[in-house]
């Protein structure tokens, strides 16, 4: 069934997957819990789950150089839209994946969207996800995002994700989890903006099985105002592996931030390491810009701005 | 052309009353000038610098920029009149990609060959520099000379650099020395002020200003000051620091469980 996009709703997918039009190759737009608009390509097959509200993408082995859409917006009050989408990466793969939800809400309900998304990364295959959240309008109902993310990686494959939430989103639980197997390699970057009274909760565990695999976990926030903001990143390492988890949060006004990395060992061979740090801006920073032009207001945009680009 | 009066900064002291950095200092520093401000460490040299950048604030006094009373302007508004600062001790920016830095120092989206050009003129031979983020991965000596790059990039009015050769290498030190004799020859209007202990930076000014205790103790040419700095340097007259009585040390108060 085909849905109409309106402004508001080529905005939001502005906003969240770079997208202006229908994208070229393989996509699925969905909007208010339905399908927009759905595109299978030679190599890569979108189709409805019958157990459960969602999607499958199929990326047949060795296909190379293409990107799959799998935005989300939300307009409709009230709604609580919950999906699955499930990834099947073949061997020897190298795919982005774009994914990402916008909300706009105009009046005092809430709007959630949670979506769970799994991926399965064949052997030596290598795949990018970028997830952009956002929400906007100019009702007092809450925009709710609690994604969920599981990943398998086969032996030697590589997978980067990028998960963003820059603005708009009064509250979301995030979880993470992840499987590496021998010389497989993740790369877990996390942005977040958390301003007004927004709660934020990031909980990740990542579980190194295989030798010389690897994760590098980057989590980069700035908590603003009345926000609260809690991080939970676990790194287990159970044979000779790599591990690092960076918590770094800037953090304003009367904001709270609770960063709790942790490490697990149980193999002599694992060596993990984390660091977590959290502050406000410096005064250097912003004293340096103002040398250079800027005015102070300017100057924090600035460093916020480069922080989490 | 730059103008200081009277200019007082105080801090307050340990004891309860005030201590003075700036004593009454009254100094003018012509367009077209190459100053170096000299002295013994803690004379507030670097306490002037952040003053006329109005990153402090004086307790009295007046400063005039081109005839404009800046006293009371911001950093923002000075930086915006063509007044230009290089840290002794720059910042650190997460995130920051050294091109974005320099492009916000000049005002604009700079060609990567202008880049290159600033970078080369502080010793900084790689274009990969460009992509590098201005954080702790770059050394200290790195994190200086991008300091500099920047300050070349604005092209102020009135440049004061905070002891550029602090923290950097001979070699690059060598190169540096040059961009300043370079400045210097083609200076065009362009006023430079740099607190230096260097010699040869020393060496290149029209005017050295030797500050002592807050104040102008004597102004001149390279060829009647050196004469007196190395004097100063081996400690034979009253230019040199003379010995303080060390500091009362409490035992107990130094943990000895590290």
């Amino acid at each position: 069934m085909a849905v109409d996009l309106s402004p508001i709703d080529e905005g939001l997918l502005a906003e969240i997957a770079n997208l202006h039009g229908m994208p070229k190759g393989a996509f699925n737009i969905r909007k208010d819990g339905e399908l927009v608009e759905r595109h299978s390509s030679a190599f890569i097959e979108i189709s409805t789950k019958t157990d459960v509200p969602g999607i499958d993408i199929r990326i047949a082995p060795g296909t190379k150089g293409e990107t799959v859409y799998i935005p989300v917006i939300v307009t409709q009050s009230g709604l609580k839209d919950v999906v699955y989408n499930t990834f099947y990466i073949g061997e020897d793969c190298d795919v982005k994946i774009v994914a990402g939800c916008g909300i706009h809400n105009h009046s005092d309900q809430a709007s959630e969207h949670d979506g769970i998304h799994s991926f399965y990364c064949g052997k030596n295959s290598r795949v990018v996800y970028v997830e952009k959240h956002y929400g906007e309008g100019e009702g007092t109902g809450e925009r709710i995002l609690n994604p969920t993310t599981n990943v398998y990686l086969e032996e030697g494959a590589y997978c980067e994700m990028e998960m963003v939430q820059l603005r708009g989103v009064t509250s979301t639980v995030r979880d993470t989890n992840a499987e590496l197997g021998a010389d497989a390699k993740l790369v877990l970057v996390e942005k977040l903006l958390t301003h007004d009274r927004q709660t934020a909760e990031s909980n990740m565990k990542v579980e190194l099985k295989g030798e010389g695999s690897s994760v590098q976990v980057i989590s980069r926030s700035v908590a603003q105002d009345d926000s609260v903001q809690v991080f939970n990143p676990l790194v287990i390492g159970e044979a000779a592996c790599r591990g690092h988890v960076q918590c770094d949060a800037i953090i304003m006004g009367n904001a709270k931030v609770k960063a709790i990395p942790g490490i697990e060992a149980a193999s002599e061979d694992a060596m993990l390491v984390h660091e977590a740090a959290i502050g406000k801006i410096a005064g250097d920073q912003i004293v340096k810009l103002m040398t250079l032009g800027l005015t102070e207001e300017e100057a924090e945009a600035e460093i916020l701005d480069d922080f989490l680009s | 052309m730059l103008e200081l009066k009277n200019l007082v900064f105080e801090v307050p002291a340990d004891d309860g009353g005030t201590k003075r950095i700036i004593d009454d200092l009254t100094l003018t520093i012509p367009d077209d000038r190459f100053t170096v401000i000299t002295g013994p460490n803690g004379g507030g040299k670097s306490t002037l610098a952040k003053l006329i950048m109005g990153i402090e604030e004086p307790t009295s006094g007046t400063i005039l920029f081109d005839g404009e009373d800046i006293t009371g302007m911001s950093i923002t508004d000075r930086a915006k009149l063509g007044i230009g600062y290089g840290f002794q001790q720059p910042a650190r920016f997460r995130g920051m990609k050294v091109k974005k830095l320099l492009d916000i120092a000049a005002g604009k989206k700079l060609p990567m060959l202008a880049c290159n050009e600033y970078l080369s003129k502080v010793g900084l031979c790689s274009a990969s520099y460009l992509t590098r983020e201005v954080d702790k991965s770059l050394s200290g000596g790195e994190v200086k000379r991008i300091e500099i790059a920047t300050i070349l990039a604005r092209d102020p009015k009135l440049a004061i650099y905070d002891e550029p050769e602090a923290g950097i290498d001979l070699w690059s030190f060598d190169r540096l020395t040059e961009t300043f004799r370079d400045i210097h020859a083609a200076r065009d209007g362009r006023s430079i002020v740099i607190i230096s202990h260097q010699e040869r930076i020393i060496q290149l000014a029209d005017e050295i200003v030797l500050l002592r205790n807050g104040q102008v103790v004597e102004t001149g040419t390279p060829e009647e000051l050196m004469p007196k700095l190395g004097f100063a340097a081996r400690g034979l007259d009253d230019y040199g620091c003379p010995l303080s009585t060390p500091t009362e040390l409490h035992l107990t108060e130094i943990p000895t469980t590290c």
